[in-house]
Protein backbone atom coordinates (compact mmCIF):
# COMPACT_ATOMS: atom_id res chain seq x y z
CA UNK A 1 0.00 0.00 0.00
CA UNK A 2 3.06 2.50 0.14
CA UNK A 3 2.24 3.28 -3.67
CA UNK A 4 -1.30 3.38 -3.09
CA UNK A 5 -1.27 5.96 -0.86
CA UNK A 6 0.41 9.03 -2.80
CA UNK A 7 -1.23 7.79 -6.08
CA UNK A 8 -4.42 8.16 -3.93
CA UNK A 9 -3.52 11.84 -2.91
CA UNK A 10 -2.65 12.63 -6.37
CA UNK A 11 -5.54 11.43 -7.11
CA UNK A 12 -7.24 13.67 -4.89
CA UNK A 13 -5.60 17.09 -5.67
CA UNK A 14 -6.24 16.55 -9.70
CA UNK A 15 -5.87 20.86 -9.59
CA UNK A 16 -3.34 21.26 -6.31
CA UNK A 17 -1.19 19.85 -4.19
CA UNK A 18 0.50 17.11 -6.17
CA UNK A 19 1.62 18.39 -9.18
CA UNK A 20 0.42 21.19 -10.94
CA UNK A 21 -2.18 21.79 -13.97
CA UNK A 22 -2.07 25.58 -15.37
CA UNK A 23 -5.49 26.20 -17.22
CA UNK A 24 -5.20 29.39 -19.28
CA UNK A 25 -7.73 31.74 -20.02
CA UNK A 26 -9.88 29.61 -23.49
CA UNK A 27 -8.42 26.38 -22.55
CA UNK A 28 -10.05 23.64 -21.31
CA UNK A 29 -8.70 21.08 -18.27
CA UNK A 30 -8.74 17.40 -19.74
CA UNK A 31 -6.50 15.34 -18.24
CA UNK A 32 -5.92 15.63 -14.51
CA UNK A 33 -1.84 15.41 -13.12
CA UNK A 34 -3.06 11.68 -11.59
CA UNK A 35 -4.44 10.57 -15.22
CA UNK A 36 -1.16 11.91 -16.62
CA UNK A 37 1.21 10.38 -14.51
CA UNK A 38 -0.97 7.14 -14.63
CA UNK A 39 -1.21 7.08 -18.52
CA UNK A 40 2.27 7.69 -18.73
CA UNK A 41 3.11 4.92 -16.69
CA UNK A 42 0.73 2.65 -18.99
CA UNK A 43 2.74 4.21 -21.56
CA UNK A 44 6.30 3.71 -20.74
CA UNK A 45 5.80 0.35 -18.87
CA UNK A 46 3.66 -0.89 -22.41
CA UNK A 47 6.77 -0.16 -24.77
CA UNK A 48 9.52 -1.39 -22.12
CA UNK A 49 7.62 -4.48 -22.23
CA UNK A 50 6.92 -4.61 -25.74
CA UNK A 51 10.43 -3.84 -26.99
CA UNK A 52 11.66 -6.68 -24.95
CA UNK A 53 8.86 -9.11 -25.87
CA UNK A 54 9.27 -8.17 -29.63
CA UNK A 55 13.24 -9.11 -29.15
CA UNK A 56 12.37 -12.88 -28.62
CA UNK A 57 9.57 -12.38 -30.75
CA UNK A 58 10.84 -13.73 -33.85
CA UNK A 59 14.66 -14.04 -35.20
CA UNK A 60 14.95 -11.19 -37.85
CA UNK A 61 14.21 -9.21 -34.26
CA UNK A 62 16.73 -10.00 -32.18
CA UNK A 63 19.64 -8.80 -32.84
CA UNK A 64 18.23 -5.72 -33.55
CA UNK A 65 16.00 -5.38 -29.86
CA UNK A 66 18.08 -7.53 -27.47
CA UNK A 67 20.85 -5.06 -27.06
CA UNK A 68 18.80 -2.40 -25.50
CA UNK A 69 18.17 -4.19 -22.25
CA UNK A 70 21.92 -6.09 -21.83
CA UNK A 71 21.18 -8.62 -24.16
CA UNK A 72 18.91 -11.71 -24.47
CA UNK A 73 18.87 -13.10 -20.98
CA UNK A 74 18.45 -9.83 -19.51
CA UNK A 75 15.36 -9.27 -21.56
CA UNK A 76 14.19 -12.38 -20.96
CA UNK A 77 14.50 -11.53 -16.92
CA UNK A 78 13.02 -8.16 -17.11
CA UNK A 79 10.10 -8.49 -19.46
CA UNK A 80 7.65 -10.37 -17.21
CA UNK A 81 8.58 -7.58 -14.52
CA UNK A 82 7.63 -4.94 -17.03
CA UNK A 83 4.40 -6.84 -18.40
CA UNK A 84 3.48 -6.64 -14.45
CA UNK A 85 4.25 -3.47 -13.73
CA UNK A 86 2.22 -2.58 -17.01
CA UNK A 87 -0.83 -4.44 -15.72
CA UNK A 88 -0.75 -2.86 -12.47
CA UNK A 89 -0.85 0.80 -14.30
CA UNK A 90 -3.22 -0.58 -16.46
CA UNK A 91 -5.87 -1.43 -13.71
CA UNK A 92 -5.31 2.34 -12.78
CA UNK A 93 -6.37 3.75 -16.02
CA UNK A 94 -8.79 1.53 -16.51
CA UNK A 95 -10.27 2.32 -12.90
CA UNK A 96 -9.61 6.26 -13.85
CA UNK A 97 -11.68 5.73 -17.37
CA UNK A 98 -14.22 3.08 -17.09
CA UNK A 99 -16.97 4.87 -17.13
CA UNK A 100 -16.18 7.62 -19.64
CA UNK A 101 -15.32 4.12 -21.64
CA UNK A 102 -18.65 2.54 -21.88
CA UNK A 103 -20.03 1.86 -25.38
CA UNK A 104 -23.12 3.27 -26.41
CA UNK A 105 -25.18 3.75 -28.95
CA UNK A 106 -23.62 6.92 -29.99
CA UNK A 107 -20.60 4.51 -30.62
CA UNK A 108 -21.57 2.54 -32.98
CA UNK A 109 -23.46 5.44 -35.17
CA UNK A 110 -19.57 6.75 -34.72
CA UNK A 111 -18.41 3.38 -36.44
CA UNK A 112 -20.51 4.03 -39.38
CA UNK A 113 -18.70 6.81 -40.29
CA UNK A 114 -15.29 5.52 -39.65
CA UNK A 115 -14.40 6.35 -43.85
CA UNK A 116 -15.51 10.22 -42.92
CA UNK A 117 -13.63 9.90 -39.87
CA UNK A 118 -10.25 8.56 -41.66
CA UNK A 119 -10.50 10.75 -44.75
CA UNK A 120 -11.32 13.83 -42.80
CA UNK A 121 -14.67 14.19 -44.85
CA UNK A 122 -16.43 14.91 -41.12
CA UNK A 123 -14.44 18.71 -40.48
CA UNK A 124 -15.74 18.20 -36.71
CA UNK A 125 -16.81 15.12 -34.82
CA UNK A 126 -20.56 14.26 -34.57
CA UNK A 127 -22.07 16.23 -32.05
CA UNK A 128 -22.83 13.31 -29.56
CA UNK A 129 -18.97 12.31 -29.14
CA UNK A 130 -18.27 13.31 -25.35
CA UNK A 131 -14.74 13.05 -23.59
CA UNK A 132 -13.86 10.10 -26.09
CA UNK A 133 -14.88 8.82 -29.25
CA UNK A 134 -15.40 5.25 -30.21
CA UNK A 135 -11.81 4.99 -31.87
CA UNK A 136 -10.66 5.84 -28.68
CA UNK A 137 -13.02 3.77 -26.77
CA UNK A 138 -11.93 0.48 -28.60
CA UNK A 139 -8.33 1.21 -28.00
CA UNK A 140 -8.88 1.48 -24.51
CA UNK A 141 -11.07 -1.65 -24.29
CA UNK A 142 -8.15 -3.42 -26.28
CA UNK A 143 -5.73 -2.88 -23.59
CA UNK A 144 -7.98 -3.83 -20.61
CA UNK A 145 -8.87 -7.09 -22.45
CA UNK A 146 -4.92 -7.39 -23.96
CA UNK A 147 -3.37 -6.90 -20.49
CA UNK A 148 -5.54 -9.45 -18.69
CA UNK A 149 -4.70 -12.12 -21.49
CA UNK A 150 -0.99 -10.77 -21.67
CA UNK A 151 -1.00 -11.62 -17.84
CA UNK A 152 -2.68 -15.27 -18.11
CA UNK A 153 -0.57 -16.02 -20.98
CA UNK A 154 2.40 -14.90 -19.70
CA UNK A 155 2.30 -16.94 -16.25
CA UNK A 156 3.11 -20.35 -18.03
CA UNK A 157 5.94 -18.71 -19.92
CA UNK A 158 6.86 -17.49 -17.20
CA UNK A 159 6.89 -20.98 -15.10
CA UNK A 160 7.08 -23.10 -16.82
CA UNK A 161 7.90 -25.78 -14.79
CA UNK A 162 4.61 -25.33 -12.58
CA UNK A 163 2.05 -24.98 -15.76
CA UNK A 164 3.83 -27.38 -17.62
CA UNK A 165 5.19 -27.94 -21.33
CA UNK A 166 1.65 -28.22 -23.04
CA UNK A 167 0.45 -24.88 -21.74
CA UNK A 168 3.95 -23.23 -22.59
CA UNK A 169 2.98 -23.48 -26.18
CA UNK A 170 -0.94 -22.51 -26.53
CA UNK A 171 0.36 -19.48 -24.38
CA UNK A 172 3.14 -18.47 -26.83
CA UNK A 173 0.51 -18.56 -29.28
CA UNK A 174 -1.97 -16.82 -27.60
CA UNK A 175 0.81 -14.01 -26.54
CA UNK A 176 2.05 -13.74 -29.98
CA UNK A 177 -1.15 -13.04 -31.69
CA UNK A 178 -2.27 -9.98 -28.80
CA UNK A 179 0.86 -8.76 -29.12
CA UNK A 180 0.24 -8.06 -32.80
CA UNK A 181 -2.75 -7.09 -32.03
CA UNK A 182 -0.61 -4.55 -29.39
CA UNK A 183 1.33 -3.49 -32.12
CA UNK A 184 -1.17 -2.50 -34.39
CA UNK A 185 -3.15 -0.38 -32.57
CA UNK A 186 -0.44 1.07 -30.68
CA UNK A 187 0.73 2.59 -33.86
CA UNK A 188 -2.25 3.94 -34.58
CA UNK A 189 -2.78 5.36 -31.21
CA UNK A 190 1.03 7.14 -31.22
CA UNK A 191 -0.67 8.31 -34.54
CA UNK A 192 -3.71 9.89 -33.93
CA UNK A 193 -2.66 11.57 -30.40
CA UNK A 194 0.68 12.88 -32.01
CA UNK A 195 0.44 13.82 -35.94
CA UNK A 196 -3.19 13.18 -36.66
CA UNK A 197 -4.62 15.25 -34.06
CA UNK A 198 -2.66 18.63 -32.68
CA UNK A 199 -3.75 19.03 -29.45
CA UNK A 200 -3.92 15.41 -27.72
CA UNK A 201 -0.34 15.40 -27.25
CA UNK A 202 -0.13 18.44 -25.13
CA UNK A 203 -3.11 17.31 -23.22
CA UNK A 204 -1.45 14.04 -22.14
CA UNK A 205 1.59 16.47 -21.17
CA UNK A 206 0.24 19.65 -19.60
CA UNK A 207 -3.48 18.25 -18.89
CA UNK A 208 -5.50 21.08 -21.00
CA UNK A 209 -6.43 21.54 -24.43
CA UNK A 210 -7.76 25.15 -25.96
CA UNK A 211 -11.66 25.77 -26.23
CA UNK A 212 -11.75 25.03 -30.71
CA UNK A 213 -10.25 21.83 -30.18
CA UNK A 214 -12.78 20.63 -27.64
CA UNK A 215 -16.15 21.64 -29.63
CA UNK A 216 -13.81 20.16 -32.93
CA UNK A 217 -12.90 16.58 -31.55
CA UNK A 218 -15.06 16.27 -28.48
CA UNK A 219 -18.47 18.86 -28.90
CA UNK A 220 -21.00 16.90 -26.46
CA UNK A 221 -18.35 17.17 -23.50
CA UNK A 222 -17.02 20.93 -24.17
CA UNK A 223 -21.32 20.89 -23.68
CA UNK A 224 -20.57 19.30 -20.57
CA UNK A 225 -17.66 21.18 -18.99
CA UNK A 226 -18.90 24.45 -20.53
CA UNK A 227 -22.03 24.43 -20.39
CA UNK A 228 -22.43 26.43 -24.07
CA UNK A 229 -23.48 24.54 -27.13
CA UNK A 230 -20.27 23.66 -29.04
CA UNK A 231 -21.72 24.51 -32.64
CA UNK A 232 -22.68 28.03 -31.92
CA UNK A 233 -19.38 29.05 -30.28
CA UNK A 234 -18.16 27.64 -33.26
CA UNK A 235 -20.16 29.49 -35.53
CA UNK A 236 -19.53 32.43 -33.76
CA UNK A 237 -15.61 32.11 -34.02
CA UNK A 238 -15.46 31.23 -37.67
CA UNK A 239 -17.36 34.56 -37.97
CA UNK A 240 -14.84 36.49 -36.32
CA UNK A 241 -12.19 35.23 -37.75
CA UNK A 242 -13.32 36.14 -41.64
CA UNK B 1 37.54 -41.97 -38.08
CA UNK B 2 36.48 -38.27 -37.89
CA UNK B 3 37.74 -35.11 -37.58
CA UNK B 4 36.96 -31.38 -36.34
CA UNK B 5 35.23 -30.92 -39.75
CA UNK B 6 31.98 -32.92 -38.47
CA UNK B 7 31.32 -30.02 -36.51
CA UNK B 8 30.41 -28.01 -39.28
CA UNK B 9 27.22 -25.85 -38.48
CA UNK B 10 23.94 -26.90 -40.25
CA UNK B 11 21.35 -24.88 -38.85
CA UNK B 12 21.25 -22.43 -35.77
CA UNK B 13 18.58 -21.23 -33.98
CA UNK B 14 16.24 -17.88 -34.05
CA UNK B 15 19.47 -16.89 -36.65
CA UNK B 16 18.73 -14.39 -39.61
CA UNK B 17 20.75 -14.57 -42.39
CA UNK B 18 23.18 -17.38 -43.83
CA UNK B 19 24.55 -20.05 -41.58
CA UNK B 20 28.20 -20.05 -41.86
CA UNK B 21 29.50 -23.10 -43.25
CA UNK B 22 26.54 -24.59 -44.42
CA UNK B 23 27.49 -27.31 -47.48
CA UNK B 24 30.88 -26.35 -47.43
CA UNK B 25 32.26 -29.65 -46.79
CA UNK B 26 30.83 -33.01 -47.29
CA UNK B 27 29.53 -34.57 -44.18
CA UNK B 28 28.52 -37.97 -42.64
CA UNK B 29 25.69 -38.09 -40.44
CA UNK B 30 26.61 -39.88 -37.14
CA UNK B 31 23.97 -42.25 -35.28
CA UNK B 32 23.55 -43.66 -31.75
CA UNK B 33 22.27 -47.02 -31.68
CA UNK B 34 20.64 -48.75 -29.39
CA UNK B 35 19.02 -51.95 -29.23
CA UNK B 36 16.97 -52.63 -26.82
CA UNK B 37 16.93 -56.68 -26.91
CA UNK B 38 20.49 -56.85 -25.55
CA UNK B 39 20.67 -54.24 -22.62
CA UNK B 40 21.11 -55.48 -19.66
CA UNK B 41 20.21 -52.72 -17.81
CA UNK B 42 23.54 -51.70 -16.10
CA UNK B 43 23.68 -48.39 -16.47
CA UNK B 44 27.31 -48.16 -17.13
CA UNK B 45 26.17 -45.28 -20.10
CA UNK B 46 24.52 -43.28 -17.00
CA UNK B 47 27.57 -43.24 -14.91
CA UNK B 48 30.15 -42.50 -18.41
CA UNK B 49 27.88 -39.67 -19.10
CA UNK B 50 27.86 -37.71 -15.63
CA UNK B 51 31.64 -39.16 -15.55
CA UNK B 52 33.02 -37.81 -18.50
CA UNK B 53 30.86 -34.18 -18.68
CA UNK B 54 32.29 -33.54 -14.93
CA UNK B 55 28.32 -33.13 -13.78
CA UNK B 56 27.78 -32.77 -10.06
CA UNK B 57 26.06 -35.90 -8.44
CA UNK B 58 22.57 -35.67 -7.76
CA UNK B 59 20.34 -37.82 -5.50
CA UNK B 60 18.63 -40.59 -7.02
CA UNK B 61 14.92 -41.13 -7.11
CA UNK B 62 13.35 -44.27 -5.92
CA UNK B 63 10.01 -45.08 -6.88
CA UNK B 64 9.59 -48.97 -6.90
CA UNK B 65 11.50 -49.60 -9.94
CA UNK B 66 15.08 -50.14 -10.50
CA UNK B 67 15.14 -46.60 -12.64
CA UNK B 68 17.37 -44.17 -11.39
CA UNK B 69 15.16 -41.04 -11.67
CA UNK B 70 12.04 -40.40 -13.52
CA UNK B 71 12.98 -38.55 -15.95
CA UNK B 72 16.30 -37.22 -17.07
CA UNK B 73 18.03 -34.18 -15.75
CA UNK B 74 20.13 -31.06 -16.24
CA UNK B 75 22.94 -32.94 -14.91
CA UNK B 76 21.97 -36.56 -15.76
CA UNK B 77 21.66 -36.99 -19.63
CA UNK B 78 21.06 -40.55 -19.68
CA UNK B 79 18.46 -42.58 -18.19
CA UNK B 80 17.76 -45.88 -18.87
CA UNK B 81 14.22 -46.51 -18.21
CA UNK B 82 12.85 -49.62 -16.88
CA UNK B 83 9.46 -51.28 -17.81
CA UNK B 84 7.28 -54.37 -17.46
CA UNK B 85 5.13 -56.00 -20.76
CA UNK B 86 4.02 -59.31 -21.37
CA UNK B 87 4.87 -61.30 -24.27
CA UNK B 88 2.09 -62.58 -26.42
CA UNK B 89 1.76 -65.51 -28.04
CA UNK B 90 1.80 -63.77 -31.40
CA UNK B 91 4.76 -62.58 -30.90
CA UNK B 92 4.18 -59.35 -29.97
CA UNK B 93 3.84 -57.31 -26.77
CA UNK B 94 1.25 -55.89 -24.45
CA UNK B 95 1.34 -53.40 -21.14
CA UNK B 96 1.94 -55.76 -17.91
CA UNK B 97 -1.52 -55.91 -16.13
CA UNK B 98 -1.04 -57.55 -12.59
CA UNK B 99 -3.00 -60.95 -11.85
CA UNK B 100 -3.48 -61.62 -15.89
CA UNK B 101 -0.17 -62.28 -17.00
CA UNK B 102 0.72 -65.68 -18.09
CA UNK B 103 4.20 -65.57 -16.99
CA UNK B 104 5.66 -64.37 -20.16
CA UNK B 105 6.54 -61.09 -18.56
CA UNK B 106 9.41 -59.02 -19.79
CA UNK B 107 11.50 -56.71 -18.48
CA UNK B 108 12.81 -54.50 -21.10
CA UNK B 109 15.08 -51.33 -21.01
CA UNK B 110 15.56 -48.10 -23.07
CA UNK B 111 18.21 -45.50 -22.25
CA UNK B 112 16.07 -42.35 -22.70
CA UNK B 113 17.79 -39.47 -24.03
CA UNK B 114 17.92 -36.16 -26.62
CA UNK B 115 17.13 -38.24 -30.10
CA UNK B 116 19.36 -35.00 -31.89
CA UNK B 117 16.13 -34.70 -34.45
CA UNK B 118 16.67 -34.07 -38.13
CA UNK B 119 13.99 -31.54 -37.22
CA UNK B 120 14.98 -30.13 -33.49
CA UNK B 121 11.82 -29.18 -31.89
CA UNK B 122 14.47 -26.97 -29.57
CA UNK B 123 15.60 -25.18 -31.98
CA UNK B 124 12.95 -24.54 -33.76
CA UNK B 125 11.19 -22.87 -30.49
CA UNK B 126 14.63 -21.14 -29.43
CA UNK B 127 14.21 -17.36 -29.50
CA UNK B 128 17.65 -16.78 -28.60
CA UNK B 129 20.15 -16.11 -32.02
CA UNK B 130 22.92 -19.25 -31.61
CA UNK B 131 21.53 -20.77 -28.06
CA UNK B 132 21.34 -24.09 -30.39
CA UNK B 133 23.17 -25.41 -32.85
CA UNK B 134 23.14 -28.25 -35.17
CA UNK B 135 25.90 -29.80 -36.74
CA UNK B 136 26.27 -31.18 -40.00
CA UNK B 137 26.57 -34.69 -38.67
CA UNK B 138 23.37 -34.47 -36.97
CA UNK B 139 24.09 -33.31 -33.26
CA UNK B 140 21.78 -31.47 -31.57
CA UNK B 141 23.89 -29.01 -29.28
CA UNK B 142 22.77 -26.46 -27.12
CA UNK B 143 25.41 -23.52 -26.43
CA UNK B 144 24.72 -21.95 -22.98
CA UNK B 145 26.47 -18.85 -23.13
CA UNK B 146 24.09 -17.42 -25.73
CA UNK B 147 20.88 -19.24 -23.72
CA UNK B 148 18.32 -16.82 -22.51
CA UNK B 149 16.63 -19.49 -20.06
CA UNK B 150 13.31 -18.70 -21.43
CA UNK B 151 12.81 -22.46 -21.68
CA UNK B 152 10.76 -22.62 -25.25
CA UNK B 153 13.07 -25.28 -26.08
CA UNK B 154 11.12 -27.57 -22.91
CA UNK B 155 7.77 -26.79 -24.62
CA UNK B 156 8.62 -27.60 -28.48
CA UNK B 157 10.74 -31.09 -27.99
CA UNK B 158 8.41 -33.58 -28.86
CA UNK B 159 10.55 -36.00 -25.71
CA UNK B 160 10.59 -33.98 -22.85
CA UNK B 161 14.95 -33.27 -22.67
CA UNK B 162 15.71 -30.34 -22.06
CA UNK B 163 16.12 -29.74 -18.48
CA UNK B 164 16.69 -26.11 -16.76
CA UNK B 165 18.87 -24.95 -13.99
CA UNK B 166 17.31 -23.20 -11.97
CA UNK B 167 21.11 -21.42 -10.44
CA UNK B 168 22.35 -21.03 -13.85
CA UNK B 169 19.20 -19.70 -15.78
CA UNK B 170 20.27 -22.58 -18.45
CA UNK B 171 19.10 -25.31 -19.98
CA UNK B 172 21.13 -28.44 -20.63
CA UNK B 173 20.68 -31.97 -22.41
CA UNK B 174 22.81 -34.78 -23.92
CA UNK B 175 25.48 -33.50 -26.22
CA UNK B 176 26.31 -36.32 -28.42
CA UNK B 177 29.46 -35.51 -26.65
CA UNK B 178 30.37 -33.17 -29.44
CA UNK B 179 33.61 -32.30 -27.76
CA UNK B 180 34.40 -35.96 -28.22
CA UNK B 181 32.81 -36.88 -31.47
CA UNK B 182 35.09 -33.80 -32.91
CA UNK B 183 37.79 -35.40 -32.10
CA UNK B 184 37.01 -38.03 -33.73
CA UNK B 185 36.09 -40.46 -30.49
CA UNK B 186 32.58 -42.26 -29.69
CA UNK B 187 30.49 -41.01 -27.44
CA UNK B 188 30.96 -41.32 -23.58
CA UNK B 189 28.07 -43.60 -23.34
CA UNK B 190 28.84 -45.84 -26.25
CA UNK B 191 32.25 -46.42 -24.86
CA UNK B 192 31.07 -47.70 -21.56
CA UNK B 193 28.25 -50.72 -22.70
CA UNK B 194 29.42 -53.74 -21.95
CA UNK B 195 27.27 -55.86 -24.25
CA UNK B 196 27.63 -53.62 -27.68
CA UNK B 197 23.92 -53.12 -27.24
CA UNK B 198 24.99 -48.98 -27.62
CA UNK B 199 26.89 -48.52 -30.76
CA UNK B 200 27.78 -45.49 -32.58
CA UNK B 201 28.85 -44.75 -36.51
CA UNK B 202 27.45 -43.44 -39.48
CA UNK B 203 24.09 -42.92 -39.74
CA UNK B 204 23.67 -45.14 -42.56
CA UNK B 205 25.80 -47.96 -41.48
CA UNK B 206 23.51 -47.94 -38.00
CA UNK B 207 20.65 -47.94 -39.77
CA UNK B 208 21.98 -51.26 -41.16
CA UNK B 209 23.06 -52.84 -38.46
CA UNK B 210 19.79 -52.39 -37.21
CA UNK B 211 17.89 -53.58 -39.77
CA UNK B 212 19.39 -56.85 -39.74
CA UNK B 213 19.40 -57.09 -35.95
CA UNK B 214 15.25 -56.51 -36.73
CA UNK B 215 15.19 -59.47 -39.59
CA UNK B 216 17.22 -61.37 -36.79
CA UNK B 217 14.67 -60.81 -33.95
CA UNK B 218 11.60 -61.52 -36.42
CA UNK B 219 13.25 -64.59 -38.35
CA UNK B 220 14.73 -66.57 -35.06
CA UNK B 221 13.60 -65.03 -31.93
CA UNK B 222 9.68 -64.85 -32.73
CA UNK B 223 9.40 -61.24 -32.47
CA UNK B 224 7.20 -60.55 -35.06
CA UNK B 225 6.63 -56.75 -34.85
CA UNK B 226 10.51 -56.14 -34.12
CA UNK B 227 11.72 -52.82 -36.04
CA UNK B 228 13.79 -49.88 -35.67
CA UNK B 229 12.64 -46.56 -34.70
CA UNK B 230 13.75 -43.68 -36.57
CA UNK B 231 10.91 -41.36 -36.82
CA UNK B 232 10.00 -39.93 -40.18
CA UNK B 233 7.74 -37.13 -38.65
CA UNK B 234 10.82 -35.23 -37.64
CA UNK B 235 12.86 -36.46 -40.86
CA UNK B 236 14.33 -39.39 -38.17
CA UNK B 237 16.79 -39.32 -35.34
CA UNK B 238 20.55 -39.70 -34.84
CA UNK B 239 19.74 -41.83 -32.12
CA UNK B 240 17.84 -44.95 -32.75
CA UNK B 241 16.62 -48.05 -31.19
CA UNK B 242 15.69 -51.70 -32.23
CA UNK B 243 12.95 -52.46 -30.74
CA UNK B 244 11.21 -55.91 -29.88
CA UNK B 245 7.72 -54.40 -30.71
CA UNK B 246 8.31 -51.17 -33.11
CA UNK B 247 4.31 -51.08 -33.69
CA UNK B 248 4.16 -49.96 -29.84
CA UNK B 249 7.09 -47.88 -28.98
CA UNK B 250 4.65 -46.35 -26.07
CA UNK B 251 5.46 -49.64 -24.18
CA UNK B 252 9.18 -48.35 -23.50
CA UNK B 253 8.79 -45.33 -21.33
CA UNK B 254 6.28 -43.46 -23.92
CA UNK B 255 8.38 -43.53 -26.58
CA UNK B 256 6.01 -41.52 -29.54
CA UNK B 257 5.77 -43.42 -32.29
CA UNK B 258 5.08 -40.23 -34.55
CA UNK B 259 6.56 -37.80 -32.73
CA UNK B 260 5.46 -34.21 -33.56
CA UNK B 261 6.93 -30.50 -33.59
CA UNK B 262 3.97 -27.93 -31.58
CA UNK B 263 2.65 -26.49 -35.34
CA UNK B 264 2.68 -23.50 -32.86
CA UNK B 265 6.84 -23.60 -33.79
CA UNK B 266 6.68 -24.67 -37.12
CA UNK B 267 3.86 -23.21 -38.82
CA UNK B 268 2.94 -20.10 -36.59
CA UNK B 269 6.59 -19.36 -36.09
CA UNK B 270 7.94 -19.45 -39.34
CA UNK B 271 4.94 -18.58 -41.76
CA UNK B 272 1.63 -16.70 -40.41
CA UNK B 273 4.00 -14.94 -37.93
CA UNK B 274 6.35 -13.37 -40.28
CA UNK B 275 3.39 -12.84 -42.53
CA UNK B 276 1.14 -11.40 -39.84
CA UNK B 277 3.94 -9.19 -38.63
CA UNK B 278 4.83 -7.55 -42.01
CA UNK B 279 1.26 -6.77 -42.00
CA UNK B 280 1.72 -5.06 -39.27
CA UNK B 281 4.26 -2.92 -40.44
CA UNK B 282 2.66 -2.46 -43.46
CA UNK B 283 -0.37 -1.18 -41.58
CA UNK B 284 2.67 1.44 -39.81
CA UNK B 285 3.91 2.08 -43.38
CA UNK B 286 -0.29 3.20 -44.60
CA UNK B 287 -0.73 5.25 -41.78
CA UNK B 288 2.74 6.95 -42.61
CA UNK B 289 1.13 7.44 -46.39
CA UNK B 290 -2.21 8.77 -44.29
CA UNK B 291 -0.78 11.64 -42.95
CA UNK B 292 0.96 12.05 -46.07
CA UNK B 293 -2.25 12.03 -48.42
CA UNK B 294 -4.71 13.40 -45.73
CA UNK B 295 -3.03 14.89 -43.17
CA UNK B 296 -3.89 15.90 -39.61
CA UNK B 297 -7.76 16.99 -38.21
CA UNK B 298 -7.21 20.92 -38.20
CA UNK B 299 -9.10 22.38 -35.10
CA UNK B 300 -12.02 24.65 -36.34
CA UNK B 301 -12.30 27.55 -37.45
CA UNK B 302 -9.73 27.01 -39.78
CA UNK B 303 -7.36 29.69 -41.18
CA UNK B 304 -8.90 30.61 -44.87
CA UNK B 305 -7.90 28.49 -47.47
CA UNK B 306 -5.94 30.05 -50.93
CA UNK B 307 -8.38 29.87 -53.90
CA UNK B 308 -9.74 26.57 -54.92
CA UNK B 309 -7.19 24.95 -56.75
CA UNK B 310 -6.86 21.49 -58.14
CA UNK B 311 -3.54 19.98 -58.03
CA UNK B 312 -3.47 18.78 -61.85
CA UNK B 313 -4.25 22.35 -62.71
CA UNK B 314 -0.88 23.64 -61.45
CA UNK B 315 0.93 21.17 -63.02
CA UNK B 316 1.78 19.47 -59.29
CA UNK B 317 0.40 16.54 -59.41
Amino acid sequence: MAIAEPLRRAQSAEAGGFGRTVVYRHEILRHGVYTRLVHWSVAITFVLALLSGFAVFSPWMYKWLSPLFGGGAMARLLHPWFGLAFVVAMVLLAHKWWNDMRWTQNDRNWLRRIREYITNADKAEPDYVGKFNAGQKIWFWTMVVSGVVFLISGLPMWFPEFFGRTSAWIAYFIHDVTALIMLGGFFIHVYESTAAIPGVFHSMTRGTVPEEWAWTHHPAWYRLVTGRDPKADRERANRSET
Amino acid sequence: MFDEKTLQIRAISAHSGSVPGKGVQREVEVCKLMDTTTCIGCKACEVACVEWNDMPFRQTVFDNTYQTMPETEWNFWQLIKFHEVQRQDDGGLAPFQKNQHDGNLMWIFRKDQCMHCSDPGCLRACPADGAIVQYENGIVDFQQENCIGCQLCVSGCPFNIPKFNQTTKKVYKCTLCSDRVGQGLEPACIKSCPTGCLQFGTKQEMKEIAEKRALQLREQSGFKNAGVWDPSSIDGTHVIYVLHDATQPELYGGLPKEPRIPMVYTVWKYLLKPLSLFGVFMGALGIFFHYVSYGPKPTLPEPPRAKETKEDERGNR
